[in-house]
């Protein structure tokens, strides 16, 4: 009798709870519109749109390799599952050709689409609900005003419940704030300009910041490291494990133009948005420096000491080919010495001149994923740019074990630091993605 | 000194271990068909198989090699009796000055001794490390096509075909 009746009160809490869960994550449809309703878009309108959807470095994820851009159908591996992006075109069958205004803000600002389908935060509308009425919808204008292009993408792959968009209310209810960029009055507009950027449209900290289990940015930790697509993303400010200290000047420099003398390049998918970057207004670039030197420097060297450190100061014999000296009889030491020295350690310009390793980011890093992807791949040539650095990739020359010497060299040598834990496997793993 | 083996035959190198695997190939064991370009890996013309795959062998020190096997051009055919490869190059006519020539077959039939299928595009994606300055590139594409087909076996040919 008296279990009948915990039972059946568990029942109706367990009903209860569960209506209240299923209205809570329940998203109504926003009627579809014709395309052709919305008559000519205003072109200054448009322009300013596609600025902005380059700072959001929208297309990066929304193309597929070689596919027309913003058509979408790119896999994007998560801890999770596979998720395909989608096509942002206005097609009306397979892109947002149906969609209104409306549709497209709640979509930016609260991750539901037309239909009330929930989306998943590998689309980081947790940042984009920072940005502004105006700007949410100039991005509208701007994608509205492309060609529309058919392409449905496959569909994601993802476990039982994480396929049920519905659990994606529960994400949001823990990790979504959704809230417009608030100016801090206390600092200038150049600051305000700058934070509105990086945290809303440019998104940077959905890479450069740790995720939880969930799969959500740890906000205690911001900007303190991640990761994407097989690469590092480096920690920023305070965190930074850069040996040169970043200052506004090296950021703007590098956020403009892909690469700094004393920092290095711009690769993986960091290549895509400073490719992205080097479009858009410069003053914006600009204030997303200004930003993010506010941040603080971490534990790079001041400013003073960078004067003596510029590339080439380690080889003596000005204009030597190869300079190599004694070849160590350390494995690692050996192939920096026969492979990397004569364009890493001599007095060579740009594009023949390596980076100083003692100046690497990747050397002295927390992790040795960029490093290995650097020896493996190398640095491709950028097209139309005689003074971007090149190098060739040595995946197909060095074996695992002669990948993994050579990180441990350099990481004895170049960063002076304790060896990283898990580098035979981290080479491994490089090497089988590729 | 280094040992390679190099167009099945096992060499010992007695340049020093640094010196880059193009300069021992033509001045060591004189096998000139590997050319040097830019000598910075960027155009393709130093390109040999070390293993299987398609390296630049001028920025490549015989010391990393250490018996490791090195096919080059000479070692897919000869003028009197050249491989696939060379053939389907001379029919189709694909080099002009030729200096670029040696290090695209390269490429190329390391790409088709993996995979006997490669599309077009792969074909196109793979040859992408290499330059051209004469611009016969749809012959040498042409002429990779037509070594594709005479490479691959004939009875999985037939096979398919029915």
């Amino acid at each position: 009798m008296k279990l009948r009746f915990v039972l059946l009160a568990l029942l109706a809490i367990g009903t209860f709870g569960g209506t209240a869960a299923l209205l809570y994550a329940w998203e109504s449809s926003i009627a579809p519109i014709d395309p052709r309703s919305l008559g000519a878009l205003d072109r200054a309108v448009v322009r300013r749109g596609a600025s902005l959807a380059l700072l959001g470095d929208c297309a990066t994820c929304h193309t597929a390799p070689g596919g027309p851009p913003y058509a979408g159908g790119l896999a994007m591996p998560t801890p999770f599952g596979t998720i395909y992006s989608t096509n942002i075109t206005p097609d009306p069958e397979t892109g947002i050709g149906r969609w209104s205004e409306q549709a497209f803000i709640r979509a930016l600002r609260s991750g539901v689409d037309r239909e009330g389908r929930h989306l998943y935060p590998a689309f980081p509308y947790d940042h984009f609900t920072r940005v502004s009425d105006d700007d949410t919808k100039a991005l509208y204008a701007f994608f509205m005003s492309l060609d529309p292009v058919k392409s449905s993408a496959p569909p994601n792959e993802l476990p039982f419940p994480l396929n049920v968009r519905l659990t994606l209310a529960g994400w949001k209810l823990l990790f979504l704030r959704r809230a417009r960029f608030v100016a801090d009055p206390s600092k200038d507009e150049k600051w305000n300009r700058g934070k509105y950027l990086v945290d809303g449209l440019g998104h940077c900290g959905a890479c450069h910041s740790p995720r939880n289990l969930l799969g959500a940015e740890m906000k205690s930790a911001g900007f303190a490291g991640g990761e994407a697509e097989g690469w590092r993303a480096y920690a920023l400010g305070r965190g930074s494990l850069s040996p040169v200290a970043w200052d506004e000047a090296a950021l703007a420099d590098y956020l403009a133009r892909g690469s700094h003398p004393l920092h290095g390049t711009a690769q993986g998918p960091m290549a895509n948005v400073v490719d992205n970057l080097s479009h858009v207004d410069p003053a914006d670039v600009g204030a997303m420096a200004h930003y993010l030197a506010s941040l603080g420097k971490g534990e790079g060297r001041n400013d003073a000491e960078r004067a003596a450190s510029g590339p080439g100061r380690f080889s003596q014999a000005a204009g030597a080919q190869a300079a190599t000296p004694a070849i160590p009889s350390e494995p690692g030491g050996a192939i920096y010495a026969t492979v990397c020295a004569s364009c890493h350690d001599g007095d060579r310009p740009l594009p023949l001149g390596g980076l100083r390793l003692d100046l690497s980011t990747a050397v002295a890093d927390a992790t040795p994923v960029n490093l290995i992807n650097l020896v493996v791949r190398g640095i491709p040539a950028a097209a139309g740019a005689s003074a971007h650095p090149i190098m060739p990739g040595f995946g197909d020359v060095l074996d695992d074990r002669q990948v993994s010497d050579l990180a441990s060299y350099l990481r004895t040598r170049f960063a002076g630091k304790q060896q990283w834990d898990g580098l035979t496997k981290a080479v491994a793993e490089a090497r089988g993605g590729r | 000194m280094t040992t390679l083996i190099v167009n099945g035959d096992s060499r010992t190198i007695e340049a020093s271990p640094d010196t880059p695997l193009l300069y021992v190939l033509r001045d060591e064991l004189g096998l000139n068909a590997a050319k040097f370009g830019c000598g910075l890996g960027q155009c393709g013309a130093c390109t040999v198989i070390v293993d299987g795959k398609a390296v630049f062998s001028c920025v490549t020190p015989v010391m990393v090699l250490e018996g490791r096997t090195v096919t080059t051009l000479e070692g897919i055919g000869s003028r009197d009796a050249p491989g696939p490869m060379q053939r389907a190059f001379i029919a189709e006519q694909a080099a002009q000055c030729g200096y670029c020539i040696p290090g695209m077959m390269m490429r190329a039939q390391a790409l088709l001794n993996r995979d006997p299928h490669a599309t077009d595009e792969s074909i196109e994606a793979e040859l992408q490390p290499h330059l051209c300055r004469c611009g016969t590139h749809m012959r040498i594409l042409r002429a990779i096509r037509r070594a594709a087909e005479e490479m691959r076996p004939k009875t999985v040919e037939a096979r398919t075909a029915r």
